[in-house]
């Protein structure tokens, strides 16, 4: 293996020595990394020094484009561009136009939601490192991974093994780029 | 005096006070491993198909020939081969439509509701749920479009320019419908999938190591290229979250619009404001009728008992108790109002619905929907799978007579007695509303076969190994994590 290769990845086989892993990781100072988990572990963002997702802000967008759009199509349609009388009501009122843009606005701002969720995480990225790991298939069964990418400032093949394996990482493979 | 009391921070008696341990509801029962878990679950894919499942597909897909019969019939026809006519111009169409929607409701509440409540018991039975809401969307959505007559108009629904340049009207509830209906269709779908995407991976990685490359290649197409990443699974968790948080206000929006159809027109009956509240109450009631119909015997079927526990299934049954309790109120209080009220039309149309000629259907509803739930009391009647089957049919039955009900009793009697009708179904409705149950059925079928029924990741965050502080049942923590302050 000549060229460089993508990082290092170490086995765990509990959350807890996960947990525990990580934060030393992340005290150590390293910022391209990443822990493999089967299901979302419960306080390993904080371990891991992430910040808060930004994900409810692009929610919160796609929800007040969709409420005026609810409006401003209701107006539109209604009283500008063939405005109508049905039943004496008015062509246009912020109580009859409520119901569809309160619709609207949770329609917008779930697709936000979802298509936001994707885009921060970079999927769908069906070509990865990481998934080339032949007991990656374990890392969404019951096995805990912890991966430190080589392009990481920090990174340096021997001490990044030495501090995976003070950590408790067992079975350390660098990985193919 | 008191006042020093509380000023002393470390009162001697306080020290000798430890706070009372609170076990945590066990959910999968028998301590049971990751792997566990996912072997459970992918076996029920990667295994052979059972005999059992061919013979429930083949005469599902008989039944669901019936509403392919129906509208097949109707189309080329007209939808005059309905039993409708004046004054009852709308009645079993509507009322198949609200029943399907209301079954929805249950699987949104499980997946949305619950979610927010942190109620953990719910990832058990969200997945199933999620799909039942879908497929009975699905079958919903069959009679309003259907009813529409020609078909091939059904677009004229949506606000889609048209060679008459003419707008729908955004005044009606119908229309307000049309938008709550196509948004909870979808957006229940867009949850359902992202809860998917982290076990479709697991699926990938298994038909990858198995050699079968095809089915690999189709999970693995829709999973993303997910890798459990953290980085990952924390922008998921947030984008779940917010998923649950929108669905809770449509699932209450979806059912007090449908009840709008009613309650803002004129007719007596209808023209409640207790309907909102009612419908939802009723829709939630008859969804945990059906989830209950559905798990029960997926769960003896599967030997699901360790992830569907007792524990599951007391909760469902309370869950149908409240809301059967909270139903039965809303009879009452609508006769309450009607005497209270004094409109003469409103007293008739309930007097009527009792003692009328559609009593019989209103002493059904009575007797499914106020009296079944009431045996959930009992902890002998939760423990008795059998028999809680049978009265989730009952539940069933019942909110379908609440909906025929409330919409033939009031249209057949209305202002004019010169107008008054009776309304029977034809045969070519009976048929349509058959099938629906066979199009579901052939839904339910084709996802227990090729998805998992039970979100695995979600099942393994809710174990004690996933636990990272320690502060799960006894014994199962790691000391260490213990020290980790927040």
């Amino acid at each position: 293996m000549a060229a460089q290769p993508y990082g290092l990845i170490a086995t765990f086989d509990t959350a807890t020595e996960l947990y525990h892993a990580a934060e030393k990781i992340r005290d150590a100072g390293y910022r391209h990394w990443d822990c493999i988990t089967p299901c979302p572990v419960h306080g390993l963002d904080r371990a891991m020094g992430l910040r808060r997702s930004i994900i409810p802000r692009i929610s919160l967008v796609g929800g007040i484009i969709g409420f005026f759009t609810g409006m401003s199509m209701i107006w539109w349609t209604g009283a500008y561009d063939y405005p109508l009388i049905v039943g004496g009501k008015p062509y246009f009122s912020a109580m009859f136009a409520f119901p569809i843009s309160y619709e609207l606005t949770i329609l917008f701002a779930a697709f936000a939601t979802v298509i936001g969720m994707f885009v921060v995480n970079r999927l769908p990225m069906h070509y990865h490192p990481v998934l080339k790991y032949d007991k990656i298939g374990r890392g969404m069964d019951d096995t805990f991974f912890i991966v430190i990418e080589a392009r990481d400032p920090r990174f340096n093949l021997a001490n990044t093994k030495a501090l995976l394996e003070k950590t408790g990482g067992k079975a350390i493979v660098e990985l193919e780029s | 005096m008191v006042h020093a009391d509380h000023a002393t921070p470390a009162h001697p008696i306080l020290q000798e006070v430890k706070p009372a341990v609170i076990p945590r509801a066990i959910l999968v029962e028998n301590n049971r491993s990751f792997s566990w878990i996912t072997e459970k679950i992918c076996g029920i894919i990667e295994g052979k198909t059972p005999t059992w499942w061919w013979v429930c597909f083949i005469l599902a897909c008989f039944v669901a020939s019936f509403t392919v019969a129906g509208i097949t019939y109707l189309v080329a026809t007209g939808v005059g081969v309905w039993g409708h006519a004046n004054p009852v111009n709308w009645a079993w169409d509507i009322v198949n439509f609200v029943f399907w929607i209301g079954i929805g409701h249950a699987g949104t509440l499980i997946s949305a509701i619950l979610c927010l409540l942190r109620q953990k018991w719910r990832t058990s039975i969200n997945r199933a749920a999620e799909a039942m809401t879908i497929f009975a969307v699905v079958c919903a959505a069959i009679f309003p479009v259907f009813h529409v007559g020609r078909v091939w108009y059904a677009w004229y629904l949506f606000p889609i320019p048209n060679s008459n340049a003419v707008w729908q009207n955004f005044r009606s509830p119908l229309e307000w419908d049309v938008f709550a209906v196509s948004t909870y269709g979808t957006v229940s779908v867009l949850f359902w999938y992202v809860g998917l995407i982290p076990d479709l991976a697991i699926l990938r990685d298994r038909f990858l190591n198995a050699g079968n490359k095809f089915r690999s290649f189709l999970y693995g197409l829709f999973a993303m290229g997910w890798r459990g990443s953290n980085r990952h699974w924390s922008n998921y968790e947030m984008a779940y979250l917010i998923l649950a948080g929108i669905s809770t206000p449509l699932v209450l929006s979806v059912h007090t619009i449908v009840s709008f159809d009613f309650a803002v027109s004129l007719i007596p009956g209808w023209h409640t404001t207790i309907f909102p509240p009612y419908f939802v109450a009723g829709a939630i009631f008859s969804g945990f009728g059906m989830v209950l119909t559905l798990m029960l015997p997926l769960r003896a079927v599967y030997g699901l008992q360790d992830l569907i526990t007792q524990y599951h299934i007391d909760c469902m049954c309370k869950i149908t108790l409240a809301t059967g309790t909270i139903v039965g109120y809303a009879y009452g209080i609508e006769f309450f109002i009607a005497w209270y009220g004094a409109n003469p039309y409103e007293g008739f149309a309930f007097v009527n619905r009792a003692f009328g000629h559609y009593a019989w259907a209103y002493w059904i509803m009575i007797s499914c929907n106020v009296i079944t739930p009431q045996f959930f009391w009992f902890k002998k009647v939760r423990e008795n799978t059998a028999f809680v089957w049978i009265l989730s049919i009952f539940v069933n039955v019942g909110m379908w007579f609440e909906r025929f009900v409330i919409i033939v009793t009031s249209l057949a009697r209305d202002f004019l007695p010169s107008s008054w009708g009776y309304y029977s179904p034809s045969i070519v409705e009976i048929f349509t509303f058959f099938g629906t149950f066979g199009v579901f059925s052939v839904l339910f079928l084709l996802f227990i076969r090729f998805l998992p029924i039970m979100p695995m990741a979600e099942l393994k965050a809710v174990t004690p190994q996933a636990d990272v502080h320690g502060h799960g049942m006894a014994g199962h923590g790691d000391p260490a994590a213990r020290d980790f302050k927040h």
